[in-house]
């Protein structure tokens, strides 16, 4: 089918060197093998455990086609990395993943199959959902993770399975125009944006993905990642 | 329309019925047989919520998939990729 569609995958990076080598070979090798035109766009943010210098190596091995580097300084906000890196994206759908292993590139193809199926807005990945699942969580974060889905399913009914996921694949200008509209900081910034999608009637298709948490380094949740989205869920409800 | 104020418009009108029934502004031969039924009926209601929303969380914890397969998978693709970078000249930052 002949189609001037692209994607561009953002990945932005903050210690990820032990992972990144990894996860652009995954990319490298299913989005070969799917045959769609592709771009990966790291965002590094000074990372200093060399993580931009490990991008580099890759960038010479890949192609500077294939690999776009777009560092920054220091440490920013999730939201402000993706507009830095859209800035730089030439394809017209974006992926947005994280480069710590959870999220797997041979879901992406079923991203994109489902995207064009019905021409969806937005497609998200969904732990929740049919053949989806989540790797290395105990019984408490089980628990937890799935108190504060039904939490939410039952105060913002927004329609998709699996709200905090960072796995997904937009339209460039919806995206654009949704991190304009919400302030969220951290991990609860994948709610509102997808609670925001929902609100202007963005269509959204979910495709279930297995999530494997961190093979390096650690994935936290506290006391203080608790009380982030307790706020964050009623700041969602008393205004969306 | 906020999700707040649909909360409050559907828990207002149902409290008002809830009020009018129990005081008998609306007169009903129900309401009179079972009084306490009825007084009590918004704390029974909460109850069996909880007690259904407890036991759907459970339940989906329970049968919350595992992905040990992914796992795996995602092991040996760990190695082949290292492997296979190796070879293209990548070189590791060695972990001490």
């Amino acid at each position: 089918m002949p189609s001037t569609d692209k994607y561009s995958i953002l990945l932005p990076t903050y210690n990820e060197v032990e992972n990144l080598p990894i996860i652009i070979w995954l990319l490298i090798k299913h989005m070969n093998a799917s045959g769609y035109p592709y771009e990966i766009i790291i965002i590094d943010d000074g990372s200093p455990d060399g993580t931009l210098e490990a991008a580099k190596q890759l960038q010479k091995i890949y192609g500077e086609d294939k690999i776009v580097l777009r560092p920054r300084e220091k440490k920013l906000g999730l939201g402000t990395a993706y507009i830095h890196g859209i800035k730089h994206a030439t394809g017209n759908y974006i992926i947005i993943m994280d480069a710590d292993l959870s999220h797997h590139p041979k879901f992406i193809q079923e991203f994109i199959e489902k995207q064009r199926s019905q021409n969806f807005d937005i497609v998200t990945g969904t732990r929740y959902i049919g053949g989806g699942g989540v790797h290395g969580w105990d019984f408490k974060r089980k628990l937890i993770s799935r108190g504060a889905n039904l939490l939410t399913q039952i105060l913002l009914r927004p329609g998709v399975s699996d709200l905090t996921g960072s796995f997904r694949l937009y339209k460039k200008d919806i995206l654009e125009t949704l991190i304009k509209s919400c302030v969220s900081k951290g991990y609860v910034f994948q709610m509102e944006m997808i609670v925001r999608a929902r609100q202007r009637r963005y269509t959204i298709g979910e495709v279930p993905i297995s999530f494997v948490d961190r093979v390096y380094g650690e994935s936290k949740l506290g006391g203080s990642e608790i009380i982030q989205f307790a706020r964050s869920l009623l700041y969602l409800f008393a205004t969306t | 329309m906020t999700k707040l104020m649909e909360w409050l418009f559907v828990v207002g009108t149902l409290g008002a019925i809830w009020l009018a029934l129990l005081t008998n502004t609306i007169e009903n031969s129900f309401a009179k047989d079972h009084y306490d039924l009825l007084l009590f009926s918004p704390v029974i209601f909460v109850a069996l919520f909880g007690l259904y929303a407890l036991t759907l969380v459970l339940y989906r914890v329970f049968t919350f998939n595992n992905c040990d397969e992914a796992a795996e998978e995602l092991q040996k693709e760990i190695l082949q990729a290292k492997e296979d970078l190796q070879k293209q000249g990548f070189k590791f930052k060695t972990v001490q």
